[in-house]
């Protein structure tokens, strides 16, 4: 490993960056941070992150990079970091990821960029994301962000869905000199970003303020709009003369476990319980008019381990439960949630059962939810996925008291748009086929990227689909072939 | 936002809009509804699309008030906005010819039900239609519903106008006479379609429902408006909100609507103390007994 050939600002020698320990985030202690919606995590400092940043051993061949979906260049931001031009440093991760402040909160970063630091082997990473949050946050202060402005085109291209990939496309397509026009099903915009991902993993305002941003690049929105219900693709296309069109409308239908008891009152989909709280700000009920259960002092579990579980559950226990689990049929080392979201989990107080599947919801004998039949699991051969695969043991089952449940297992594809446009391909399972280079659609002008194509996957690989479709539609745009 | 070019008291309680909403008006059919909210702290709220005008680029919907949020509404007037609205949503109704088609309206159904005895007039079927209500005064759309059948039967619970009894009492009596049947379509409180359906079953008289579960997004991503129906979990707001009244089950239903019920009393009691002086001015509230979620 060597340095670079561009004179480095680290005054540091290798072997001092790699003995420098790992700067901690400084968060919202556990006890306090369990009861509000706040953000856990309060942002590096400057010094913090220069501290950090000093700790960057400038790869010559910067694994990093080649494992960030959209290729930030982590190596050289990290060193516009080193030498105090965070500005800078913004706006070239703002070169591959236009949303950087939400990245840098929500990344797997210890799958993606992260993982790959060679830092690791010689102890902890370099804590890319938090940098990355760091100076987007920090741009975002500063308010000067530059509008690259191209000539207008003349095309129009509409976006279906407000998530990371429709936004991804607007913004990187605005950019090109394209009319841009999202449309959104609900009436805020962010998809997931919004009505997903708590307040105190993502403050909204930060959703808010990057799409702003794009407003003011010029993209259009249109809330209320279910394309495939409100407007046809077909109708986009033919009588509002769309150009192109992208598809980013996210995994939609929540998938429900079809085990007795499940239309209890206190069971849930996690999509609906988050949606209350995030979209619908029912924990602020009467002060918003959706109302939520009242968890105070309740015993609430989640079914499932990914991000949207936990989640779900750390929603629960800012909102009051007295007991709050999180129930997983594989182990923790299966878990498909963030690393740091399990560990801020158990900080707070959530308790793991893991191995352990439900088998029935139980009645209080009033329509309520009263508790839960599950089966204890063990770990058997490999499946499919490479993992391995959990099996009961007979004769484990128990019942745990309990007032409410959220299931969160899973999506489904949401077909409004694949049964209302003519000649629009999907896999069996539903979802949309898509190239998986140009995200070309088997019809003509129609591209497609996100949760919609890939089944529930992360808001970064949603975002690398919109930037491909983006040079894509471009491409077809100015050329015309297809 | 969504403006309201007209609005006005069709019965008390019950108000009928017209709301300016072109992409909707152009694609609306039959036993559809949109999902709206009033303001930005405002939950949302599916309501049935009771007549659209594409050419005006309007829709009408018939707002019954029962809680906090239709209270709201119906205390705006021409001129005024709703922040959003949305649609249209779910599966229209099925027109077909049919051939003997009874169309029951329970209160504020009425105007549910509405625009899908239209329809099935217009595909040719003969329409009977039954629409019930407490009393007199509650009695809405008689003009438009027998304009769109080819019989029309009014009930009261109390006797106070038309017939007195109940939507079933008039349809048990067509069964007994024999009048041939071939499909019945009710929409009303829970308790009035769960008792239509009761009547029809033994004879196989295909039945069709529309339910009415809380809902949140109207587009399939939350799930919490699933329904049972045969058995099986099926999203109202996708999948229906009409379904086979015979395979629906409606204890589920009544069950999970009763959920936030203390949540949505206490709203109600902040709102109208919060109300109090304009009390006065606005017309009677009718209760619950024949509309929103039952
Ligand atoms: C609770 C939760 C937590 C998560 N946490 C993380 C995390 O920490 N890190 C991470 O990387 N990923 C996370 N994910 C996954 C990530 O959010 C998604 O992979 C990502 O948001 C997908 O982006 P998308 O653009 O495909 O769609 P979405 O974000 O799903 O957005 C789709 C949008 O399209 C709209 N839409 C749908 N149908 C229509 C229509 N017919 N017409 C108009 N609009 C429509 C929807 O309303 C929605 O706004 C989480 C997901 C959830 C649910
Ligand atoms: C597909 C669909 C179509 C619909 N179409 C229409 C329509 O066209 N017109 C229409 O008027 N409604 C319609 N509804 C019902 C309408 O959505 C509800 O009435 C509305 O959501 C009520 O909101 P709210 O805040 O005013 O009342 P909420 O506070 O949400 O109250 C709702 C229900 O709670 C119960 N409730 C509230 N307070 C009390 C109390 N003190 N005692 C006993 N019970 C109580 C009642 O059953 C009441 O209906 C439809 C519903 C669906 C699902
Ligand atoms: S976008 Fe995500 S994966 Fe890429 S560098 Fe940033 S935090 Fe890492
Ligand atoms: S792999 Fe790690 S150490 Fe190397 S350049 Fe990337 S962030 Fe720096
Ligand atoms: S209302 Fe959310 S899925 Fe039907």
């Amino acid at each position: 490993m060597t340095t670079t050939v561009n004179p480095s600002p680290n005054p540091l020698k290798l072997r001092e960056r790699i003995k420098l320990p790992r700067q901690h985030m400084p968060e919202q202690p556990a006890d306090e941070r369990s009861r509000n919606f706040t953000e856990v995590n309060l942002g590096y400092s400057a010094e913090l992150a220069r501290q950090e940043a000093l700790r960057c051993l400038e790869c010559e061949k910067p694994t990093c990079m080649d494992k960030c979906p959209v290729g930030v260049k982590v190596r050289e931001f990290v060193r516009l970091i080193v030498a105090g031009d965070f500005l800078v440093a913004a706006a070239k991760i703002r070169e591959d990821n236009v949303l950087p402040a939400i990245t840098g909160r929500v990344c797997p970063q210890e799958d993606h960029c992260e993982g790959a630091c060679k830092l690791c082997k010689k102890g902890e990473s370099l804590g890319i994301g938090y940098l990355e949050r760091f100076v987007a946050d920090y741009e975002q202060r500063m308010g000067t962000i530059r509008l690259p402005a191209a000539p207008p085109t003349g095309k129009r291209v509409a976006v279906v869905g407000s998530g990371p990939s429709g936004l991804t496309v607007a913004g990187d397509l605005v950019q090109k000199g394209h009319m841009v026009r999202v449309f959104e099903a609900l009436h805020e915009l962010g998809g997931v970003l919004v009505y997903g991902i708590p307040e105190f993993r993502l403050p909204k305002e930060i959703v808010r303020e990057q799409i702003d941003q794009l407003r003011a690049m010029g993209v259009e929105f249109e809330t209320d709009v279910v394309v495939g219900k409100t407007v046809t693709i077909d109708e986009l296309m033919e009588e509002e003369h769309y150009d192109a069109v992208f598809i980013g409308t996210g995994a939609g239908l929540p998938l429900f476990m079809n085990i007795p008891g499940e239309h209890l009152n206190g069971v849930y989909s996690a999509n609906e319980f988050l949606t209350r709280i995030n979209l619908m700000k029912a924990y602020q009920f009467p002060a918003y008019d959706q109302p939520m259960v009242d968890l105070r002092g309740k015993d609430v579990a989640v079914i499932g381990g990914g991000n949207t579980a936990l989640d779900a559950i750390r929603s629960a226990l800012r909102l009051g439960a007295r007991k709050a689990y999180v129930m997983y049929r594989r182990s923790e080392a299966e878990m498909p949630a963030r690393a740091e979201e399990v560990r801020h989990a158990r900080q707070e107080g959530i308790e793991f059962r893991m191995l352990t599947s439900p088998i029935e919801f139980l009645s209080d004998g009033k329509g309520w939810l009263g508790g839960l039949r599950c089966l204890s699991m063990q770990l058997g051969e490999p499946d499919a996925s490479g993992r391995r695969r959990p099996v009961p043991i007979p004769g484990s089952e128990f019942e745990l008291p309990l007032s409410v449940a959220v299931i969160a297992i899973g999506t489904s594809a949401n077909p409004v748009i694949q049964s209302t446009t003519t000649g629009l391909a999907t896999d069996t399972r539903g979802y949309i086929q898509a190239d998986t280079l140009t995200q070309r659609t088997s019809r003509k002008g129609v591209f497609a990227g996100g949760d919609i194509v890939t089944g529930t996957a992360t808001v970064i690989l949603a975002m690398a689909a919109g930037r491909r479709s983006a040079k894509s539609i471009h491409e077809y745009l100015t050329t015309d072939q297809w | 936002m969504f403006k309201i070019v007209h609005a006005e008291f069709i019965a008390p309680g019950i108000k009928r809009f017209e709301v300016e909403a072109p992409r909707i008006a152009r694609k609306h059919k039959a036993g559809q509804f949109v999902i709206l909210r009033l303001h930005d702290r405002g939950e949302r709220i599916p309501i049935t699309i009771e007549n659209s005008n594409p050419e005006r680029g309007t829709i009408n919907i018939v707002v019954q008030s029962v809680g906090k949020t239709t209270h709201l509404l119906n205390a705006l007037n021409a001129g005024d906005n709703i922040l959003d609205v949305v649609g249209p949503l779910g599966k229209p109704s099925e027109i077909a010819l049919f051939g003997n088609v009874v169309v029951i309206g329970g209160g504020v159904g009425v105007a549910m039900a509405y625009p899908t005895a239209a329809a099935l007039k217009l595909a040719g079927n003969h329409v009977a239609a039954i629409i019930g209500a407490r009393n007199k005064e509650l009695v809405i759309l008689e003009r438009e519903m027998r304009q769109v059948s080819d019989e029309l039967t009014i009930t009261t619970d109390d006797g106070s106008y038309a017939e007195k009894g109940l939507v079933t009492d008039k349809l048990r009596r067509l069964i007994d006479n024999g009048t041939r049947i071939d499909l019945v379509l009710a929409v009303g409180p829970i308790p009035m379609m769960r008792a239509v359906a009761e009547l029809t079953r033994k004879d196989h008289i295909r039945t069709i429902v529309s339910l009415n579960p809380i809902m949140i997004d109207g587009t399939g991503m939350c799930g919490g408006c699933r329904v049972l129906v045969d058995g099986k979990s099926q999203f109202a707001c996708v999948d229906g909100p009409e379904f086979d009244g015979h395979l629906v089950d409606f204890a589920v239903l009544t069950q999970r609507n009763s959920t936030y019920r203390q949540e949505e009393e206490r709203s109600m009691e902040e709102f109208r103390r919060h109300l109090e002086p304009r009390a006065a001015d606005s017309p009677d509230d009718v209760g619950c007994a024949h509309g929103g979620r039952g």
